[in-house]
């Protein structure tokens, strides 16, 4: 049985957003696994990064479920109670879950501990690379600040906490090679370097889920060949989950364990790499229907109108 | 290169079609607005005067300034030799109309200007235009800079009364010390707001406005003494500030300008019109003074000068109050530039560069915009309660919109999130006006109906323009990072964003 089945992190049931009139995504089922790279595919428009929106909490989902269920898989039965509860978050039986749609943005990455990056890059532009760094650690630092009135008077345990939060930042800096670019402006870094300061300054949230939009977008084949390594070293040795949209399927064959493919907002298929890259629905979509076949089914119905007229 | 050379090299003739045509473009917009001009004559009849000399000078002072922009390359050239065109013609034109005594002299000095224009022109023009210098200010350097400039600030009253007496040096010290550490301390405050958060508030002065009316109210209602009212003044100010941030928590760029003015304007057209609470237009007078620690400042055997052994002068309290005024203004720095290097400050900073990405970290929003208005309406209330007991006269007129603009430009003049750069641009701007009563020496040249500080908001607004052309960040638009590894290296002002909202 599959890690996503056996163990989801986030379960995500009967997801549904509509804005006015347009259905962007409808009833969508989906289950991420822990400690897995899943991957979401799909051609443009299909709905992706609005799924990612509902997950991160920058949409408020229509309709549906997210579950996310920190430290060991939760019972349906806790879920249920959970949701007739009405809160948003409770720790039953040494699993915490949250459910996302309930919960504001930045309690999503708060508490629940959901790390996300953009499509198009929102790097603090005119901040230091190590001040980005920093400030993902915000509400860490927060606390030992005492909610800066400790800070005010540069209180010793302010001091540690700042240590800490830099040697991390340090540590990020050193995994994705720009440590020497620290007091540079994250502005000023090429395009592949906003890249990957991106996704470490989402790692310094201490995520357990980690939500990429599109992170290989625009990059050449070495830097993708990075990122990859890059996304395994999270999974493998930082223990934290990756879901990721991405276009270039090298890198999604290469690194994922779990794929889903969306089209039209529906999820089409669910299932290992593997699978899915042989699934005709798949082809379909991103190849388009066969011709033939389309031009058999326009005739039929030609013939039918003919048929029909006097 | 040569081709570069050629477009460097000042062509007369094209000179001369540009400054024709300006010329002409003059000529159709001054003939309607100077050359004709309708007046009401004694029947109540309207006339046309017509005043063609007026158009003349514009047309032939634009054709001036604008062949010699054509002539000289090099912009320090063009800003000596066109002002001496402009005296030049200004001169001629007095010289035609009042009498050839008159405009000799200015005429020579304009064309004095000008023809030291062209070789100076020559000059620059071989030199190649200094290269920006990269910031590499260290930190000791500043430090030091910063500490000289604290310390002349504190020995600044001392020395004027030294110098010109205790009469002669109350206007130094009133109308210029305390006067523009108000406005050092407003735009300080309003920096966390505008330049930190990135929040653009056009209703600041409502703050200033509610520490002045808290003090006033407290002391004369309930004789609280000054040092109780100030932190209740910011308190009260700061709760002013939460409640305007609500409502505007989702809004961004005009929206926020528009709420926050009229916020601004709610504040001030309540204390015209409660009159039971604030007395309305009157306002309150006879606020209680302020006094050393409890020693009023009188003649009195009891007061100040005699406990010191001192000859009774006024500008002991005017001194006290400036000192009151640079301490309150030190604190707004020392904590700004505290907060800049705490999570809150650093959660601001992001804020202005991308709210988005802020939410995706975890910042909660909500709460860092409302402390930025809290604590920059605080400072607002300290200001506003100096205010009060320095004026001891509160009324709403003190408050009106020019003030939240006047304050606000001192914010974007300086370059948004300095704290130098704002107290230069409050030094420029409330300084410079000051400084246009003193200017009785252009009486002499453009005669004695001519009073400079009438012409305060021209000069202010074509300073505004000039500095938008040249730089367009502010003096000072780099940012100093608030935290670094190695070395501090400022961020230039480019990279930089203003903030959405």
């Amino acid at each position: 049985m599959s890690r996503w089945l056996s163990d989801p992190l986030l379960k995500v049931e009967g997801l549904t957003m509509r804005f006015g009139g347009l259905t962007a995504v409808s009833d969508f089922h989906v289950s991420v696994g822990r400690g897995d790279i899943t991957a979401l595919i799909g051609p443009n428009g299909a709905g992706k990064t609005t799924v990612f929106n509902c997950i991160t909490g920058f949409y408020k989902p229509t309709q549906g479920r997210l579950a996310l269920a920190r430290k060991g898989a939760a019972s349906p039965a806790a879920v249920e109670a959970l949701t007739r509860s009405g809160s948003r978050f409770a720790t039953l039986g040494g699993s915490e879950l949250f459910l996302l749609e309930r919960m504001a943005d930045h309690e999503i990455a708060h508490r629940a501990r959901v790390a996300r990056t953009f499509q198009n890059i929102r790097l603090f532009a005119g901040m230091t690379v190590l001040e980005n760094l920093i400030v993902a650690q915000h509400n860490e630092l927060m606390r030992a600040s005492g909610l800066t009135f400790f800070g005010l008077f540069n209180t010793p345990g302010f001091q540690r906490a700042e240590r800490a939060a830099v040697a991390r930042a340090v540590r990020w800096l050193e995994r994705i090679n720009l440590f020497e670019r620290a007091d540079d402006p994250a502005g000023a870094l090429p395009y592949g370097d906003q890249r990957r300061l991106e996704i470490a300054r989402a790692m310094c949230t201490d995520p357990v889920l980690l939500c990429l939009d599109e992170p290989a977008a625009g990059l050449n084949p070495r830097e993708s060949a990075e990122l990859t390594a890059l996304l395994r070293s999270i999974r493998d040795e930082d223990g934290v989950s990756v879901l990721l949209i991405e276009h270039d399927m090298s890198v999604v064959m290469q690194v994922s364990d779990h794929v889903i493919v969306l089209d039209y907002g529906r999820k089409i298929a669910d299932g290992a790499p593997q699978e899915v890259r042989e699934d005709p629905r798949v082809i379909a979509a991103y190849l388009g229907v066969d011709d033939e076949a389309e031009v058999l089914e326009a005739e039929s119905e030609m013939a039918g109108m003919a048929g029909e007229s006097p | 290169m040569a081709a570069q050379q050629d477009h460097q090299r000042p062509d007369m003739a094209r000179a001369l079609v540009d400054a024709g045509f300006a010329a002409l473009v003059t000529f159709g917009l001054s003939f309607p607005i100077l050359a004709l001009r309708t007046e009401q004559d004694m029947q109540n009849r309207l006339v046309v005067e017509q005043r063609w000399s007026w158009a003349i000078v514009a047309v032939v002072a634009v054709f001036c300034a604008r062949l010699l922009a054509g002539l000289l390359s090099d912009w320090r050239a063009r800003a000596v030799a066109i002002p001496g065109a402009l005296i030049g013609v200004y001169g001629a034109h007095l010289a035609l109309t009042v009498g050839p005594a008159n405009g000799a002299g200015i005429v020579a000095f304009g064309l004095a200007l000008l023809i030291g224009a062209f070789p100076l022109d020559a000059r620059l023009r071989e030199t190649p235009a200094a290269v920006a210098k990269p910031n590499v200010e260290g930190p000791d350097h500043s430090r030091l800079m910063s500490i000289a400039g604290i310390v002349a600030l504190f020995v600044f009253p001392f020395v004027m009364l030294a110098w010109l007496g205790p009469q002669g040096s109350l206007k130094w010290i009133n109308n210029y010390g305390v006067q523009i550490l108000i406005y050092v301390m407003l735009g300080w405050g309003l920096n966390i707001v505008v330049g930190l958060a990135g929040l653009l508030d056009l209703g600041y002065v409502a703050f200033y406005a509610v520490g002045a009316y808290s003090y006033a109210l407290l002391s004369t209602t309930y004789g609280l003494s000054f040092w109780i009212c100030l932190p209740l003044a910011g308190v009260l100010a700061a709760f002013w500030g939460v409640i305007l941030g609500f409502p505007v928590l989702r809004l961004r760029g005009d929206y926020l300008a528009i709420v926050t003015l009229a916020f601004g304007e709610i504040i001030r057209v309540v204390l015209i019109n409660w009159s039971d609470f604030s007395n309305g237009y009157a306002g309150i007078s006879s606020i209680p003074r302020v006094t050393f620690f409890g020693v009023p400042f009188t003649a009195a055997d009891n007061g100040f000068a005699a406990m010191m052994g001192l000859e009774f002068t006024p500008i002991h309290r005017t001194i006290f109050l400036y000192f009151l005024i640079l301490c309150l203004a030190l604190l707004t720095n020392a904590v700004t530039l505290r907060l800049r290097a705490l999570p809150i400050g650093r959660a601001w900073e992001a804020l202005r560069e991308d709210e988005i990405a802020c939410r995706s970290l975890g910042v909660n929003t909500v709460n860092t915009k409302l402390t930025a208005f809290a604590l920059g309406a605080m400072f607002g209330g300290f200001a506003g309660s100096f205010f009060a007991v320095r004026q001891n006269f509160v009324s709403p007129e003190s408050f009106t919109f020019i003030e939240s603009a006047t304050i606000l430009a001192i914010v974007v003049l300086g370059g948004m999130g300095s704290q130098i750069g704002v107290a230069l641009a409050a030094v420029a701007m409330i300084g410079g006006t000051e400084i246009l009563r003193e200017l009785d020496f252009l009486k002499r040249i453009f005669g004695e109906g001519f009073d400079p500080a009438q012409y305060r908001m021209l000069i202010f607004g074509l300073a505004m323009v000039v500095m938008m052309i040249w730089k367009p960040r502010g003096l000072i638009s780099s940012r100093t990072p608030s935290i670094f590894l190695k070395t501090k290296r400022a961020v230039a002002g480019a990279l930089v964003r203003e903030g959405q909202g």
